[in-house]
Order: C-alpha cells, then sequence, then structure tokens
C-alpha cells in the first residue's frame, strides 16, 4: 500500500450471506403461519374443505403463472447485467414490477369480490358460519395479505434497482487522477460507467440480492397456492 | 472472501425452469381435480416442495452458489421442520 488512493472491494460473499440471513427470518415468520394452517386445518378437515371450494382456482393459477413468469424476468435482467446489456437489464426489470402490479390488481379484484359478498374477518355473514370456516378465512387474508405487502416491498426494491441501474452511468472522479500536465486545466473528470467495472460489480451484487428477494416471495406463493386454492 | 465468479447462467437453463415450473403447476392442478383425498394434499406438497426447490437452486443460484449457502438454508430448514414436529407432538398427543 504506496499511495492512499480510493479502492471498492465489493464482497459479493458476504453481503449474500447477509441478504440470506435476513431470509431465513422471512422463512421463519411465514413458517409459523403455515404451521397454524396445518394445525387448524387437521383440527377442522371438513370446514376447511368446504371454504377452500369457494376459492377461485383460476384466479390463483392464473396469479402463479403471474409469479412464476416475475421470476424469469428477474433471473434475465440479473443474466443482462451480467452481460453487460444495460438497456435490456433495466426492460426486464420494469417488466417485472409490472408482473407485479398484474398479481396485486388480481389479488384486489378477489379480496374485494370476497368482501363484497361478505366475507371477511368479523363480519356477520361469517360469524354465522361454523369456526373452521372463520379460521380458514382469517388465515388466508393473513397470509394472502402479508404475502401481498411482500410483493409491494419487493416492488419498492425494484423500483430502487431500476433508478440504481438507470442513472447517468458515469462517476466524478477527483483531479489528482489526471496525469500530472493535464492537472491545471481540468475541474474534474467523468468517466465512463461501463469502464468502471467495480461500480459495475456492486450493482450486480445490490441487483443480485434484490432477486432473492423477489423469487422468495415466489417460493412462498408457491406454498400458498395449493393449501389455499387446491386442496379441497 | 470474494471468489465467487461461476460463469454466468445460460439464459436457455432459466427458460427450461420457467416451463418446467408452468409444467408442474398445470400437473398440480389436475391432480387436485382428481380427488385422491389425503394423498391428493401430500401430492400437492410434494409438487410444492419441487417447485421451491427448482426456484432455490436456479433462480436464486444455490446451486452455483458455494456449499455453505445450502447448508445455511438446511440449518433454517432444520430449525423450522424441528418447530413443526413438535408443535405436532403437542396437538396430537395433548
Amino acid at each position: 500500500m504506496s499511495t492512499p488512493t480510493h479502492e471498492y472491494h465489493p464482497d459479493s460473499t458476504g453481503s449474500k450471506i447477509g441478504m440470506w440471513l435476513f431470509l431465513f427470518t422471512e422463512l421463519l415468520l411465514f413458517g409459523g403461519m403455515f404451521l397454524l394452517y396445518a394445525v387448524y386445518r387437521l383440527k377442522n378437515p371438513a370446514d376447511f374443505h368446504y371454504a377452500s371450494l369457494n376459492l377461485d382456482t383460476k384466479t390463483g393459477a392464473i396469479n402463479t403463472a403471474i409469479l412464476l413468469t416475475s421470476s424469469l424476468t428477474m433471473v434475465l435482467s440479473i443474466g443482462m447485467l451480467e452481460r453487460r446489456h444495460r438497456k435490456a437489464s433495466l426492460w426486464f426489470l420494469i417488466i417485472t414490477i409490472g408482473f407485479g402490479v398484474w398479481f396485486l390488481v388480481n389479488k384486489y379484484l378477489e379480496w374485494s369480490h370476497k368482501i363484497h359478498h361478505g366475507i371477511y374477518p368479523g363480519s356477520e355473514e361469517l360469524t354465522g358460519r361454523t369456526a373452521g370456516e372463520n379460521l380458514f378465512y382469517s388465515l388466508y387474508f393473513l397470509m394472502t395479505g402479508l404475502h401481498g405487502i411482500h410483493v409491494v416491498a419487493g416492488m419498492v426494491v425494484l423500483g430502487v434497482m431500476v433508478w440504481m441501474i438507470g442513472k447517468p452511468h458515469h462517476r466524478v472522479l477527483p483531479v489528482t487522477a489526471l496525469p500530472v500536465d493535464a492537472q491545471a486545466h481540468a475541474v474534474s473528470v467523468t468517466v465512463e460507467y461501463s469502464e468502471d467495472a467495480k461500480l459495475d460489480q456492486q450493482k450486480l451484487i445490490r441487483l443480485e440480492n434484490a432477486g432473492l428477494y423477489w423469487h422468495l416471495v415466489d417460493v412462498i406463493w408457491i406454498f400458498l397456492f395449493p393449501l389455499f386454492y387446491l386442496i379441497s | 472472501m470474494n471468489a465467487e465468479k461461476h460463469p454466468p447462467v445460460s439464459l436457455g437453463t432459466y427458460l427450461m425452469v420457467w416451463l418446467a415450473l408452468l409444467a408442474l403447476t398445470a400437473l398440480t392442478i389436475a391432480v387436485a381435480s382428481m380427488h385422491f383425498g389425503a394423498w391428493s394434499v401430500l401430492a400437492a406438497i410434494v409438487i410444492a416442495t419441487i417447485k421451491g426447490t427448482l426456484v432455490l437452486l436456479y433462480f436464486m443460484h444455490l446451486r452455483y452458489e458455494d456449499r455453505m449457502f445450502r447448508i445455511m438454508l438446511l440449518l433454517a430448514l432444520f430449525t423450522l421442520a424441528v418447530i413443526m414436529l413438535l408443535t405436532f407432538v403437542d396437538v396430537l398427543l395433548r
């Protein structure tokens, strides 16, 4: 170390470990709810069976396909940034967010349909029904609701990534980065971002971590879908 | 610890995984409509587990990552399994 130059040391393994540790806490959060579902289902098999018949399998299936496809566009966005196709990466990211919006619109329509029919936690309609059905619908609103919040959070994170990848791809270096004879005439130096491999690497790591979160939300839905819409 | 450097995964692989995921979704819907009783619950969970594993291995890159990541995930899943097992022991034997 002769000169105190400003160096980036992107630590991709380190930041990925951090992301995974966070994902484990999410896993346990939803895991606890799946456990709740399993126990109550065991205690009220007939009610759960009957209640789940009233959920629209088609809406659930479409939303599953939407999320699976959004996961594909997410990895394509990462793959494109890896290959230094910045524009393509941006577009796949925007498409991914679009799928998130589509998913939430379907969810909104589904919820409002249920609420319109008087089915929501604590409603008059539900209090007249069995305890098992009440449990089923409470878990349905709780778990798909919490999942929906995660989709929103994922979209916010992806939005930040769009901003990060899309912003002007250069950075300003101090004058001292220039050869000595040129320093006297320059105020600052602008370096093309695409030539700056370390900054590139840092953005890729962040995009990968954002992708991990988006995929986890997908994995959770993969389990929510059969449990609420199919098993009847 | 900065030696990740696996070569970029081919985009064709991602496409194949996506097709497999869609096919498995169709399969789980088909199985559910056949009314196998208790078996259909098991089938749905098995298929969902396969789908989740595909996402974890390929989309979330666990297959290409250092082995430590897989061990960490298994540890977290093991913890969850213990919590679930103990709860069920309590519920069933109460």
